[in-house]
């Protein structure tokens, strides 16, 4: 398969693994953070870690969407369903997340009315098809799919559709990762940067990285021959003593970005002054909520909910895992009470959860060990 | 056998996509209140002794939207899933019954369609349909039709099947490229919008779990057909409390291009997608060259595949090495496949 096979070649992922462990100094760790759960989910899908020298610690970041969305939030969204009556639509990766009285999945049990979109102009289809109830999209994700909601407000306002709502839960990438930056405890040497993000915000957007932070920061593709590159370019730079912006993943990513998104990210959200992120607390200026223009398809304003939130388990470690203070398996929740099946803690949930993907797919004898 | 827990408050779909959920209702609700010998194998088929005859009896319930499909439909999904549950069994079906749930409304047509395919897959492989029975319920009691399947078979003098039987050096083979029926209903249900040249699998294994046995007979340990949960759950079940365990050979697993772009696009494993004409046999290294070759003479066979081999190392757990080297845990699929997009 062409863009796919290239880049799972077995004898350049071994010359590449091969050069990192020549790069790599041995007297030196080198902490590095994949931010995007997109290079989690392939860093153990193949294996990656397991080609690494010692020295090299992969930590999982907090650029899984599903996983940094508080409960309370999903108990809201929820509420919306059961009380109101209406059409709750969401991508497949919210349909096992756990709200405080159980999944999309399990209220669906119920019987509240839950489908699954692949996009949210299906769900704004499905509002076209039902014009006599409402029908609400659980927004989700970061830059990536923010644009595909603000086309599909967009086309909501131009066909006059009355009984459609998003209920907006889009994030940013680049306020998180400062958050990360300025923590006490931070021991983070570089960073992996999200590939598809960057196709929307461009480059130049992380490089507050590189100069206030002086903190390396490679682009990355998702495939095994990408990451690997990446972590080479990284450890070039760190030898170098140099930090800058890299992009590895040239192919997909332009350096500016995507102008015309940004434009339609613009025209349809404001940030909000802080929301509230799994395990990292509220975060200034690190969400989407839709601008004055688009209130009156903003399902927070438009759509009253009486039902309680509870706040996130307080004995799941999700926060320190995504600060990389502590890995998946060291939670005290990890795989007893935690697991992909039964999650507790949101990271559990996606398969780009670091602590699923280590569940999943961890190093054999780690897994066995236990 | 093992006491497993279900405290579920009540049933969601997760419960019949053929994953961990499946299990712990099976093996925590049903099998303890029926538990008995033949029963608590929890295998495709029972086995029953009659006479010193060995029977194998196995039933399955069919839902399955759409209805129709490219490479078939649910009348013949109906006859191959039964038929193929006794084949990996190690038997040759003797009859099979089938019973109808019908809503109100459903059209003539649509169903003397489905009882035609029914027809004509049990003609093709020489099964009898012999008994039957029909409901009808009202409209809205059931999504129009549900078809179960029933079939009794008689357990080849040749066959030795048991998981039991599985010793470490063992090979696994897998009768061709799999994912076909999971993708394609996926596709058919117009939820995605991608097209792909790619029908489902549905089809009887008789003919190649039979060549098979005559081949190599006691030197096939053990055998079953990867439908819901896909070639990961069925190897899981088989290592699942027993002192071995599964590599795969990531590389070697054939999956057609359409198939593999489907679940790139889509964030599933091909691995756990379902199949309904495609089966994992593990069989003595000494006869893995004769069982491939007895598959691959066998038309439908040609694609067939060594996959992995059972080892002496990680007891209960399948793991996939890649081309490069590295290991990953493979696990049952936990509820319905979610694609993931954001």
């Amino acid at each position: 398969m062409k863009y796919v096979d290239e880049y799972r070649d077995a004898a350049t992922i071994k010359r590449l693994a091969a050069e990192i462990g020549e790069r790599a100094d041995p007297q030196r760790t080198y902490r590095i953070m994949e931010v995007c759960g997109g290079h989690t989910h392939a860093i153990f899908r193949f294996g990656l870690a397991q080609l690494l020298p010692k020295n090299i610690e992969l930590i999982h970041g907090p650029g899984c969407p599903v996983c940094v969305l508080p409960m309370g939030r999903m108990d809201v969204g929820l509420a919306m369903a059961e009380e109101q009556d209406l059409i709750f639509t969401a991508f497949g990766d919210m349909m096992r997340v756990p709200g405080s009285t159980g999944s999309p999945l399990e209220s669906k049990a119920r019987g509240a009315d839950i489908r699954m979109v692949y996009s949210p102009l299906d769900a704004l289809k499905i509002a076209q098809q039902h014009p006599d109830r409402p029908v609400m999209f659980f927004a989700i994700g970061f830059e990536t799919t923010a644009p595909s909601t603000a086309v599909t407000l967009m086309r909501a306002r131009q066909a006059n559709v009355e009984n459609f709502y998003v209920f907006c839960n889009h994030i940013l990438v680049n306020p998180a990762i400062r958050a990360l930056l300025e923590m006490d405890d931070m021991r983070l040497d570089a960073f992996i940067g999200p590939g598809h993000v960057t196709t929307v915000i461009g480059c130049d957007a992380y490089r507050f990285v590189a100069e206030e932070f002086r903190r390396p920061i490679v682009v990355s593709g998702f495939e095994p021959v990408d990451i690997l590159q990446s972590i080479a370019m990284i450890l070039r730079q760190m030898n170098a003593g140099v930090a800058k912006v890299e992009n590895q993943y040239s192919r997909a990513v332009p350096w500016e970005g995507n102008p015309a998104a940004r434009a339609a990210l613009d025209l349809v959200f404001e940030t909000r002054a802080a929301f509230e992120w799994r395990g990292m607390g509220e975060i200034p200026d690190s969400a989407y909520a839709l601008c004055d223009e688009f209130a009156a398809f903003d399902a927070e304003k438009q759509i009253g909910v009486h039902g309680q939130t509870l706040p996130d388990p307080v004995e799941a470690q999700c926060g320190d895992v995504l600060k990389g203070a502590l890995k998946p398996c060291d939670c005290r929740l990890f795989g007893t009470s935690c697991t992909p099946e039964n999650p507790v803690g949101a990271l559990m949930v996606s398969s780009e959860g670091a602590c699923a993907a280590q569940y999943k797919y961890a190093d054999v004898t780690i897994s066995i060990d236990r | 056998m093992a006491q497993v827990a279900f405290n579920d408050k009540q049933i969601s779909m997760q419960h019949g996509a053929g994953g961990q959920a499946t299990r712990r209702l099976v093996e925590g609700l049903f099998a303890p209140a029926f538990a008995n010998d033949a029963l608590n194998q929890l295998s495709d088929a029972a086995t029953l002794d009659i006479n010193g005859n060995k029977l194998a009896f196995s039933t399955d319930t069919f839902v399955v939207t759409p209805r129709v499909f490219p490479g078939g439909c649910i009348g013949a999904l109906a006859v191959h899933g039964t038929v193929n549950d006794l084949a990996v069994s190690g038997a040759v079906p003797l009859g099979l019954s089938a019973g109808f749930v019908l809503e109100a409304g459903l059209s003539t047509d649509e169903l003397r369609n489905h009882v035609e395919a029914m027809a004509n897959a049990a003609r093709a492989i020489d099964v009898p349909v012999v008994t039957g029975d029909t409901k009808v319920v009202e409209h809205g009691g059931v999504d129009g039709l549900i078809i179960n399947t029933t079939g009794v078979g008689l357990i080849r003098a040749d066959a030795q099947l048991a998981p039991e039987r599985v010793r470490a050096g063992d090979r696994i083979l897998l009768s061709g490229p799999i994912g076909d029926h999971g993708i394609t209903i996926l596709l058919a249900r117009g939820e995605v919008d991608l097209d792909a040249d790619l029908e489902s699998d549905s089809r009887s294994l008789l003919p190649l779990t039979s060549s098979l046995l005559e081949r190599l007979g006691g030197d096939v340990r053990w055998m079953r057909d990867a439908t819901r949960g896909g070639v990961a759950t069925v190897l899981n079940e088989l290592t699942q409390g027993r002192s071995l365990g599964v590599l795969i050979e990531e590389a070697q697993v054939p999956v057609r291009d359409a198939v593999r772009g489907a679940c790139e696009l889509l964030g599933l494993d091909p691995l756990h997608v379902a199949n309904e004409g495609q089966f994992v046999a593990v069989v003595s290294a000494e006869c893995c060259d004769a069982a491939l070759d007895a598959l691959r003479q066998t038309p439908g066979g040609e694609e067939a595949r060594f996959i992995g081999s059972i080892v002496d190392d990680h007891y209960g757990r399948v793991v996939g090495r890649t081309s490069f080297g590295a290991k990953r845990i493979i696990d049952v699929l936990v509820g319905d496949p979610l694609p993931r997009i954001c």
